[in-house]
């Protein structure tokens, strides 16, 4: 570690600290193991929400296919175990023994070859992190070479997110269509489903997003971070200050893709399952809405913020699912209009002063970062979304 | 794939899916119109878009529910009227979403976006709350059953002609409405130059406001005529919407031509596809290909010659 004061501040070390207690000592031990299990898949979306603050809340990319990358983190962890639980014998009554069930039922005969790698397990580990690292590259590549951005970057990857979705269903025989790929059970022998399985699959995901915001820190206090926003704020300053800004826009999307696809694989292994209905246009938009509901400037925001609007739509769909589109729909524009710093803005207006003055001993920061009013481009239109005739 | 038909036949079959494609095309054009002049000309991303659509849809179906019940005798002609209804309707709720959420986020286009979207889910378990999640569809007036049998295999529905002919003129009349009038004229003075429009006496908040409610009132005829073909669900509108924010930007944002244009092409594209390939795969290819062509030359068909 080069200098640890130098990227994470006493108040970011704090803040570690505290999640870390609240998620693995706090949660296992106040709840029982299906809660726990439901908060590990709330958690793996955190993933998606804390790449979304890299690529939105400070990059000023929106990306409305962050269910893409999740979708293929699942889809490729979900293909190694459905392989490993269709082995000749358990599929014995299937007229083709040793495919998935699926591919037996839609009349395949043999194993598509795209299926074959995915025997290995070190292979698909690295697909996970290969796979959506390659797609958002070639989407990244196309799109910011080409200095296209904001709301026709939006679009094209929420269409990308259709036109997956579209695909997935309609290959039944090669995806499992809209039920996804279903019944998984084991990864080298080990039973996922156990009780025990479950407890270890959530503190890996647990050590697994501590270590992802640590990193996620780094990244934010080095160079590039600070660029970031740089490009966000004055894009073409930064272009005529020498950086190639498409360059670092290709890489802030490709490392969010790879952290969605992170928690795209912990959500097969927790819930044992992936369907297309985690990789469409409403899911996709959703994940933004943890981001922004947390706080699209903090990374750990973004954590309490898809734990907070996961928690609300289990607890209202339940008992209430009328209101619960209701409440979505004026979450989103509260989000916007009302506080458009989420949680962590409201936390650093009301509460950070005091938390300073109290644990830290220090005098508030007068206008320090997040305080103020959202800090997108206040006066300068987006060139894209206006274009002039 | 074509190998198994006769010409005669690959003829006829060309030509009913094209027709059905003309049928698909309206829709997109009707759809694509009014988001081309709110997203193309002002900037402004409505995600809630097909639910102003499907507004239209449901004052229709209540429309013609109220005719056949108390004014059996208007029963043929309720059509017109009901898409005049709908036009003003979804126009009055676009004035007041514009009032009320739009013009606080002029500057923040990508929180338009979000802010719509929420809109649009509200308007869905509203439209679910008040009509049922199940699928409603209006009666037609006799003289739009039936077919127009143009050679001995080719049919052609009455219905179709009709939401075609009802496409030009909408099209038409907002055309002129854009380039011809004095409206318009400051709407496109605005957009090109909000702060000189002002400076010259054009009032701008009444201008956007104007245009934002006449974008969603051309969405509400468009879901007018769309219950005419096909039966309407809460959630029917955002089916739409995604193509149809492609078709806006695959013609070019700042250009009305370029929207009729790329709205045939894809629609064409699909129901031609659709006939020889599953209608998903079908989907899925004139989609890849839009967003293929998209990342090669980003500023659509028919471009604004900007500098970027």
């Amino acid at each position: 570690m080069i200098n640890l004061k130098s990227f994470m501040a006493r108040q970011d070390i704090l803040a570690l600290i505290i999640l870390a207690a609240l998620l693995f000592v706090v949660m296992p031990m106040s709840m029982d193991i299906f809660r726990l299990n439901l908060i590990g898949k709330y958690l793996t979306y955190a993933f998606v929400a804390i790449g979304l603050v890299l690529c939105w809340g400070k990059g000023g990319i929106l990306s409305l296919g962050q269910g893409v990358f999740f979708g293929l983190g699942g889809y490729c962890m979900a293909m190694y175990l459905k392989l490993e639980s269709s082995t000749p014998e358990a599929t014995a009554i299937q007229s083709t023994p040793g495919i998935p069930d699926f591919m037996d039922w839609n009349q395949i005969t043999e194993l598509p070859w795209f299926w074959e790698p995915f025997n290995s397990l070190t292979f698909t580990l690295v697909a996970i992190l290969v796979v959506p690292a390659l797609f958002a590259f070639i989407i990244g590549a196309a799109m910011f070479k080409r200095r296209v951005g904001g709301v026709y970057f939006a679009i094209i990857t929420q269409a990308i997110a259709a036109i997956l979705t579209i695909l997935i269903i309609g290959q039944q025989g090669y995806t499992g269509g809209v039920n996804g790929i279903t019944d998984l059970r084991t990864l080298k022998g080990w039973d996922i489903r156990s009780d025990d399985a479950k407890y270890f699959l959530y503190f890996l995901n647990g050590a697994l997003l501590l270590g992802v915001l640590v990193l996620c820190q780094f990244v934010l206090k080095s160079k590039l971070g600070r660029l970031l926003v740089a490009l966000r704020d004055k894009e073409d300053r930064v272009r005529f200050s020498g950086y190639d800004v498409a360059n670092f826009k290709i890489f802030v999307f490709c490392f969010a893709a790879v952290l969605s696809a992170i928690g795209g694989a912990m959500f097969t292994l927790q819930v044992g399952f992936m369907s297309p209905s985690f990789v469409g246009i409403v899911p996709s938009i959703e994940m933004v809405i943890f981001c922004a509901v947390g706080g699209r400037l903090s990374i750990f925001g973004a954590v309490y913020g898809t734990l907070l609007v996961n928690w609300a739509k289990t607890t209202f769909s339940e008992t209430f699912p009328e209101l619960w589109l209701f409440g979505l729909g004026a979450l989103f524009i509260a989000v916007v209009l009302v506080f458009p710093n989420g949680l962590s803005g409201l936390y650093r207006s009301y509460l950070a002063p005091h938390v300073d003055r109290w644990i830290f001993r220090k005098p508030p920061e007068g206008g320090s970062t997040g305080t103020g009013a959202i800090d997108t481009p206040a006066f300068e239109p987006d060139p894209a979304a206006r274009p002039a005739e | 794939m074509f190998a198994d038909y006769s010409w005669t036949e690959l003829g006829s079959i060309f030509a009913m899916q094209g027709f059905a494609g003309l049928i698909l095309f309206s829709v997109f054009v009707l759809m694509a119109l009014g988001l081309a002049i709110i997203f193309g000309q002002m900037g402004v991303i409505n995600m809630a878009h097909g639910e102003f659509m499907i507004l239209g849809a449901y004052v229709t179906y209540l429309c013609s529910n109220f005719v056949e019940a108390f004014v059996p005798a208007l029963f043929g002609v309720y059509f017109f009227f009901a898409m005049i209804l709908a036009f003003f309707v979804a126009g009055a709720l676009g004035a007041l979403v514009e009032w009320s959420l739009i013009r606080h986020l002029y500057r923040r286009p990508l929180d338009t976006l979000l802010a719509t979207w929420g809109l649009s889910l509200i308007l869905q378990q509203a439209y679910r709350s008040i009509f049922g999640a199940r699928e409603v569809g209006v009666t037609l007036p006799d003289w739009l059953l039936g077919s127009v049998p143009l050679t001995d295999i080719i049919e052609i529905p009455i219905n179709g002609i009709f939401v075609m002919v009802l496409t030009l003129v909408i099209a038409i009349s907002v055309y002129f409405l854009m380039f011809r009038s004095r409206t318009g004229m400051q709407s496109r003075a605005v957009v090109q130059n909000r702060v000189m429009a002002g400076a010259v006496g054009i009032n701008t908040e009444k201008v956007d406001r104007m245009t934002f409610a006449l974008g969603c009132g051309i969405a509400g005829v468009a879901g007018s005529a769309f219950t005419m073909i096909g039966s309407t669900g809460p959630t029917a509108g955002q089916l739409y919407i995604v193509d149809t924010f492609l078709i806006v930007v695959f013609g070019g944002a700042a250009s009305l031509l370029g929207t009729i244009a790329s709205s045939f092409a894809i629609s064409q594209a699909q129901s031609t596809m659709e006939f020889f390939l599953s209608g998903s795969m079908a989907k899925v290819l004139t989609l890849l290909t839009v967003v293929g062509i998209l990342m090669l030359r980003p500023e659509g068909l028919f471009s604004a010659k900007i500098r970027r």
